[in-house]
């Protein structure tokens, strides 16, 4: 690949942009597509009538705050890697992966709220569908953890710094993203519940 | 089968040397080479194809001869026979879905886009290989095991799923239903899975490729057409998978875990399920947004191809570039909004179906604009009838007396006689089937000198486009008639209705045309793997086209280009320009080379690629020296 990415750079290029942080955003696009998808399909059925209502986990807005606070360090570990800062970035790094994988606890005890109001996975849709929006959710969250994490092994070894922030930039874009759908899904709960 | 055809490649790509030696892993399993993927998706295509067809000409024979002893295939199919040599009904109802889905995903949306886009993308922007080889080796593998997981499922007890390639809820969603509910239905959506993964990766890549990867000059208002569908394609599958995924994400959890999004209040064998609450038109809702779309994922290439084609071969520039443009990107966007004209009579509100209905005729404007620019493009042409451009004429044929039948299934009052009828079979077949499986052939008549380094007979080619030109014809025509007459789709056997029975026998020539159509395909084979190896050798530019990849050397190695990539000066139509000596001029010759054929508002571009020239040979003389 290594070569193939030689050849690409003799080319005088129209867009000027890296074609792997395109494909990240074109794979965005995928992921928005999915819950656009399924939150369209709630509303669709909420209109049907048959809805179970309940009350949403108040720790939702809890882990809200977590997600937001975890892509602050990490945009604090970019700024920090742009100047050369390695400590910096290795802190903001660090903090944003053990900040994502709080907000992913946090998210475990909105299931176990959820238990104690007697709503379940299986049953009304009404509640299957928060299941799967957060469940889902959390799903692309761990393989955003999992790649702050390469990321994170990555600058020990010294392949990050102002020269070489592709890998970083893409990894905060996609953080970023999580953080952004998130908030898009507790926004649309709040406001169709 | 595709160890076999790997082996056979080798053998005939030993005789010449590249610069670089792959071992055979690299270069033919897991290549990363865009060609060598493009033709691996060629292969899989064709093997899927055989089958799919091979599975309708099971179910044409039961609906054409209900009486017949189909002993004969037990060694085939075993006890779906059954003892009186009837085929089994569930198993027909198994046949009809995978040949459906077969059909839709494998062959004409993995083999037609996997192939051309593959293919042809870096080829004709000019560009050394797709953004990512490697997403794109992954692509194809996933593709590859997702066809292994549904092959599995053909050989099951229970048989594969059976619920209509569309796999309504509640039907697929209940293992007691029916017996292709239960394994193989989930081998189905565990194959869709790897599917839609497959296709998102390639979909990604295509469009990544398209707007990053362009060599210089060749700006999108001189792109081929056939770039431009194939671009169009992945951004339609970019968001219109996903959603499939998310149906089918609900399905599973319904199926697996005991949900309820689309179950509710359904009696089995006088027992209430526990499901309560769901809705199986809300999978409908989300199952066609994606299926119709997947319609033009399916259409869009063949009809850039056949742009390419017809333009080649009519020696004329393509009539209204622009207007096939603005009608792709038309399409395009309709194609998105169209989608509960499958649901009309779901139940759902009857307004809808008026939005609805108003959205899917307009549909019949970009599409009729491009019927029209094929025809003048045709009009007055000089004509070359390869193989190819029969294909192309023949798609164009196909998409005129499909999609004329759509107007009327587009009418949410019509459709409530016609709908699930064979009417609709015969329309999506004409419009969608056979003219995007045109498409794709006229490709593979095209390309294959590109491809392989040597030419397909063409008598063979004539012989193998008549045989399925009428066929098709002689197949889904009388299907209109048997659909108005109300015939639904997807019934195992009518012989027990009185209205039915006067049509027996135009049901019977519908199933031996088929028959006669499918074998005809074996000639392509037979041509396709002939050539491959004894074909007549192929000259650089055997069309005399203007498109980029006939300037790479007869059989490009990796890279494409031995030297520099060339740059683009022109759109890829300029044929039989007035005052040019050749009747072509290939997108790499300046404006400032034509002189004598240029129109008077190239005469002043060609001030401004002087310049652009200027620049180019700056930068070659400054990478030749800082390589030296």
């Amino acid at each position: 690949m290594e070569k193939d990415l030689k050849y690409v750079d003799l080319v005088d290029q129209p867009i000027a942009m890296h074609p792997k942080k395109f494909a990240l955003w074109l794979f965005l696009v995928t992921i928005v597509m999915i819950f656009a998808a399924l939150t369209s399909a709630y509303i669709v059925r909420q209109s049907e009538g048959n809805w179970l209502e309940y009350d949403l986990p108040s720790i939702f807005w809890y882990t809200s705050g977590i997600v937001i606070i975890s892509s602050l360090f990490l945009q604090y570990g970019y700024y920090s890697a742009k100047k050369d800062n390695m400590a910096g970035l290795r802190t903001g790094l660090g903090l944003a992966v053990l900040f994502g994988i709080a907000f992913l606890v946090g998210q475990w005890y909105s299931w176990v709220a959820l238990v104690d109001e007697n709503v379940f996975f299986v049953g009304n849709p009404s509640g299957s569908f928060l299941y799967v929006f957060t469940g889902l959710h959390a799903v692309h969250l761990i393989s955003g953890v999992i790649f702050l994490i390469i990321v994170l092994i990555s600058t020990y070894k010294y392949e990050v710094h102002s020269k070489s922030m592709d890998t970083l930039e893409m990894a905060t874009t996609f953080w970023h993203f999580l953080a952004a759908l998130w908030l898009y899904l507790f926004m649309f709960l709040l406001l169709n519940h | 089968m595709s160890t076999a055809s790997v082996a056979n490649h080798d053998a005939a790509h030993d005789h010449h040397d590249h610069e670089h030696h792959d071992n055979f892993v690299t270069k033919y399993i897991f290549s990363q080479d865009h060609k060598m993927i493009a033709k691996q998706y060629l292969v899989t295509g064709m093997f899927w194809a055989l089958i799919g067809g091979f599975l309708s000409i099971l179910f044409r024979l039961q609906l054409g001869f209900p009486e017949m002893d189909m002993s004969f295939l037990r060694p085939l199919l075993g006890g779906w026979i059954d003892e009186a040599g009837k085929l089994d009904p569930t198993f027909y109802l198994a046949l009809v879905t995978m040949h459906g889905t077969i059909m839709v995903f494998f062959v004409l949306t993995a083999g037609l886009s996997g192939t051309f886009s593959n293919f042809l993308i870096p080829l004709q922007i000019g560009a050394r290989d797709m953004a990512s080889g490697f997403m794109n080796m992954l692509s194809y593998w996933l593709f590859f095991l997702s066809g292994v997981i549904m092959f599995i499922s053909l050989f099951l007890k229970t048989g594969p799923a059976a619920g209509g390639w569309v796999v309504y809820p509640p039907l697929s969603a209940l293992e007691q239903a029916i017996p292709g509910s239960g394994l193989g239905m989930t081998l189905w959506l565990v194959a869709m899975t790897f599917f839609i993964a497959s296709s998102l990766m390639g979909g990604i890549n295509y469009i990544t490729t398209v707007i990053n990867l362009r060599t210089k000059g060749m700006s999108f208002s001189k792109l081929p057409l056939t770039i431009w569908a194939f671009f169009l394609t992945a951004v339609i599958g970019l968001l219109s998978f996903p959603v499939l995924f998310a149906a089918a994400l609900l399905l599973v959890f319904d199926r697996s875990f005991g949900t309820s999004f689309y179950l509710s209040d359904i009696y089995i064998g006088g027992e209430a399920l526990p499901n309560t609450g769901g809705s199986p038109v809300l999978y409908q809702h989300l199952f066609w947004f994606l299926g119709h779309p997947e319609v033009y994922i399916v259409l869009l290439p063949a009809l850039g191809i056949t742009s390419e084609v017809i333009a080649t071969n009519s020696r004329k520039p393509i009539f209204g570039y622009k207007a096939m443009i603005i009608s792709l990107l038309g399409i395009t966007v309709l194609s998105f909004v169209v989608w509960a004209h499958h649901m009309f009579v779901s139940g759902m509100n009857p307004f809808l179906g008026s939005i609805f209905m108003f959205l899917t005729l307009i549909i019949a404007v970009p599409s009729a604009v491009k019927v029209f620019n094929y025809l003048t493009t045709l009009w007055r042409g000089n004509l070359i009838f390869t193989p190819a451009m029969l294909f192309s004429i023949g798609l164009v044929s196909f998409f005129i007396s499909g999609g004329l039948t759509g107007i009327f299934l587009g009418n949410s009052a019509i459709d409530i006689q016609l709908h699930d009828t064979y009417f609709v079979v015969a329309h999506f077949h004409l419009v969608m089937g056979s003219a995007s499986f045109f498409g794709m052939i006229a490709g593979v008549y095209h390309w294959f000198p590109k491809m392989f380094g040597r030419m397909m007979d063409a008598k063979l080619g004539y012989v193998h486009f008549w045989l399925t030109f009428v066929g098709v014809y002689m197949v889904f025509f009388p299907m209109h008639y048997i659909g108005i007459a109300g015939f639904p789709r997807r019934y195992y056997s009518w012989t027990n209705f009185e209205f039915a029975n006067m049509y027996t026998d135009l049901n019977m020539f519908v199933s031996v045309a088929a028959i006669i159509t499918f074998s005809a395909q074996f000639i392509f084979l037979f041509n396709f793997f002939y050539s491959m190896y004894k074909g007549r050798k192929a000259t650089e530019n055997p069309w005399r086209s203007n498109t980029l990849e006939w300037t790479t050397p007869i059989e490009p190695g990796h890279g494409n280009w031995p030297g520099e990539i060339p740059a683009v000066y022109r759109w890829p139509y300029d044929y039989s320009k007035p005052g040019a000596e050749e009747d072509f001029i290939p997108q790499t010759v300046p404006l400032s080379a034509t002189p004598e054929s240029n129109l008077p508002h190239e005469q002043e571009l060609v001030k401004v690629e002087l310049e652009i020239m200027k620049e180019e040979e700056e930068v070659l003389v400054s990478n030749e020296t800082s390589h030296s």
